[in-house]
């Protein structure tokens, strides 16, 4: 399995079972409602991938990807507001507007209307406030557990904000009721279909950038960034540039499936981008196996179907199911389930090694410098 | 193995080389205070291109804070030029790429990546965006040299962080040739290591230290009294001694402070 899984032909072979399986049979057995529904799990799974790369390989633990998601689902659907508005009501101005507000588009709503600006801003601003958030954040040498803080409390701020502003972003309520998506009729199944197309050619698109930075010498110098950041600055190398690369990636892939799961899903509200959807986000990426191409994108969409099958059963259950197959993932396999062959392998190879007495004898490690008070990394606050 | 670019042929000598223009490191009143703490205090010392330099005292003296501030990872105040450029007062990154390069007490390689991606990787500051982008296809001929210099061609696949200690300590070495740095501050390379290894360690020094210029903080007397073309010690943040092992080990005060310890024994001097 891992043999024909490896090589660039093992890598075309793959993508090509991922196309067929996500864009011929998928929807050609499963009913609407199920394609919507594994569509909107797709765009959960692009967020993943983004996370892979900014955790698994970058070690940068980001509790906020809700924030990019909201900022890209929130521009896609004022434009599919403005444009409904336009079409159907010939106002120009979306129904919310004129029930809680004065009826007037505010300015910065207006640049939306033009559906090239909604498509760069999609990218462009996720990915810009990833790169000032960044260069701000690592530069100053704020990571591990603080980095994770302040991108949640990000998430928080900015769930909060929305709520805040009913006349100009549906509060609380969000953004919904859309009608058509660049002209295309939503109440149209086939248009439907396209949607979810979309969703898993945006997918696979993201899974081959991943790939090619992961296998990059960026890829490389990323994974020597997470496990000795400050040995990297020895080498020439500033750290914070890496991570802020990686970063706006990770931003702009979350905005991308938030401009995506709009459409598919025809509602966006805080509930969605704030702290518990950012942490939801997380969890599936925790245990598919984070630090691998493929775990993150599993574990997404195997978190998200076992949400949708278990929380109609058991309502109130499923967080706390959810809570404690994180805890146990993290405290016991911390590589996810991707890493599961592997340990089985090794269990099974040191029982063999403990059951055969020629085996070596591993040499015990040698002492360290007796010189220890002479560290030759200082205290961090030596440092400022 | 074409010609060879890590390591020309030649021995270094005490004052480094004599003919051409020589780079130098030149450290000029160089402090450093941990909260009042004077660490390092006012210490100068020259190092010409081509001389092994051996940095030696007691437990505490501050060599390792040295070579910190020289790297720019903690604050000093003073000076420390390299053959014409400043370096003091720049960051870590960017004094590396100065032509500082160093290596640490306990070898620090990247554990989870194979001995070849850490060459590459110490090898690539200068690489550009698009070359970051794309996949590593070739090995560089340096890291080659490298690889052989270090005797891990046979292991370039492995990871690092399986490698015995010793084979840790030389893959730092390698990076830091490959680095291709003028300076080279090596914090006790052979530390840990077996009799042997000290042995292959110590002429892979001498190779390395007759066209750079070479600080290496060491303990062992023994390895500096058969290596070191120049020592010069150091005690409580203070330049104690400085020329030859012989002259420093005649040296009254040099005895007086190792007076007690098993360092330097005086009566082979």
């Amino acid at each position: 399995m891992r043999g024909l899984l490896q090589g660039r032909m093992g890598t075309a072979a793959g993508f090509t079972l991922g196309a067929v399986l996500l864009l011929g049979v998928a929807p050609a057995v499963l009913p609407a409602f199920n394609l919507a529904l594994l569509g909107k799990f797709l765009c959960f799974a692009i967020v993943a991938v983004g996370i892979g790369l900014a955790w698994g390989r970058g070690g940068m633990l980001t509790l906020g990807q809700g924030v990019f998601f909201g900022l890209g689902a929130y521009i896609m659907a004022m434009h599919m507001k403005l444009a409904d508005a336009s079409l159907f009501g010939g106002s120009g101005v979306p129904d919310f507007m004129s029930l809680y507000g004065s009826g007037v588009v505010p300015g910065w709503w207006e640049p939306f209307r033009s559906p090239a600006v909604t498509l760069l801003a999609v990218v462009l601003i996720p990915g810009l406030v990833a790169l000032v958030l960044g260069l701000a954040v690592f530069k100053r040498r704020v990571k591990g557990a603080y980095f994770a803080i302040l991108s949640q409390a990000l998430a928080a701020a900015f769930a909060v904000f929305l709520v805040g502003q009913q006349a100009t972003t549906g509060g609380s309520n969000g953004l919904s009721g859309f009608r058509s998506f660049f002209g295309f009729d939503l109440k149209d199944p086939n248009n439907k279909v396209m949607l979810y197309m979309i969703a898993a050619t945006v997918l696979l698109l993201s899974l081959a950038l991943a790939r090619q930075l992961m296998h990059s010498r960026l890829g490389e110098l990323l994974v020597a960034v997470r496990d000795q950041e400050e040995r990297v600055r020895f080498l020439g190398y500033d750290p914070a540039t890496i991570k802020t690369v990686i970063y706006v990636v990770a931003a702009v892939l979350a905005g991308i499936a938030g401009a995506l799961f709009v459409p598919l899903v025809g509602i966006i509200s805080p509930a969605d981008v704030g702290v518990i959807p950012s942490i939801a986000f997380l969890i599936g990426v925790a245990i598919g196996g984070r630090a691998t191409l493929l775990g993150p994108v599993l574990g997404a969409v195997g978190v998200a179907v076992a949400q949708a099958g278990l929380s109609s059963t058991f309502p109130s259950f499923w967080v706390y199911f959810q809570g404690l197959l994180f805890v146990l993932v993290i405290g016991f396999m911390p590589g996810g389930l991707a890493s599961l062959p592997a340990l089985v392998g090794r269990r099974r190879r040191t029982r063999s090694a403990a059951s055969s007495p020629a085996a070596p004898a591993r040499p015990a490690p040698v002492a360290t410098s007796p010189d220890a008070e002479e560290k030759a990394t200082v205290p961090e606050e030596a440092r400022r | 193995m074409s010609t060879p670019i890590l390591l020309p042929d030649g021995e270094p000598r005490a004052g480094g080389l004599r003919h051409g223009r020589p780079k130098y490191l030149e450290v000029r009143n160089l402090s450093v205070s941990f909260d009042g703490f004077l660490a390092v205090d006012n210490v100068s010392l020259d190092v010409i291109q081509g001389d092994l330099r051996f940095l030696i005292g007691p437990n505490g003296a501050g060599k390792t804070t040295v070579i910190d501030a020289i790297t720019g990872l903690v604050p000093a105040t003073g000076s420390v030029n390299h053959t014409g450029t400043e370096i003091l007062g720049r960051k870590v990154h960017q004094t590396a790429r100065l032509g500082v390069g160093r290596t640490f007490q306990t070898a620090s390689v990247f554990e989870n990546l194979s001995v070849l991606q850490n060459l590459d990787i110490a090898a690539g500051s200068g690489r550009g965006p698009l070359r970051l982008l794309r996949r590593r296809k070739t090995v560089d001929a340096a890291v080659e040299e490298a690889l052989e210099i270090i005797g891990l061609e046979g292991a370039a696949a492995k990871k690092a962080g399986i490698l015995a200690h010793g084979q840790k300590q030389w893959l730092e070495i390698g990076m830091l040739l490959v680095q291709n740095s003028d300076i080279l501050l090596l914090d006790e390379p052979i530390a840990g290591m077996s009799q042997d290894e000290r042995l292959e360690t110590g002429e892979l020094l001498r190779r390395i230290a007759a066209s750079r210029i070479t600080l290496v903080i060491e303990h062992d007397m023994d390895f500096v009294r058969e290596f070191a073309t120049s020592v010069t010690v150091l005690a409580a943040g203070k330049v104690l001694s400085e020329g030859s092992v012989a002259q420093v080990q005649a040296d009254q005060k040099v005895q007086d402070v190792y007076l007690g310890s098993s360092g330097v024994e005086a009566t082979d001097a």
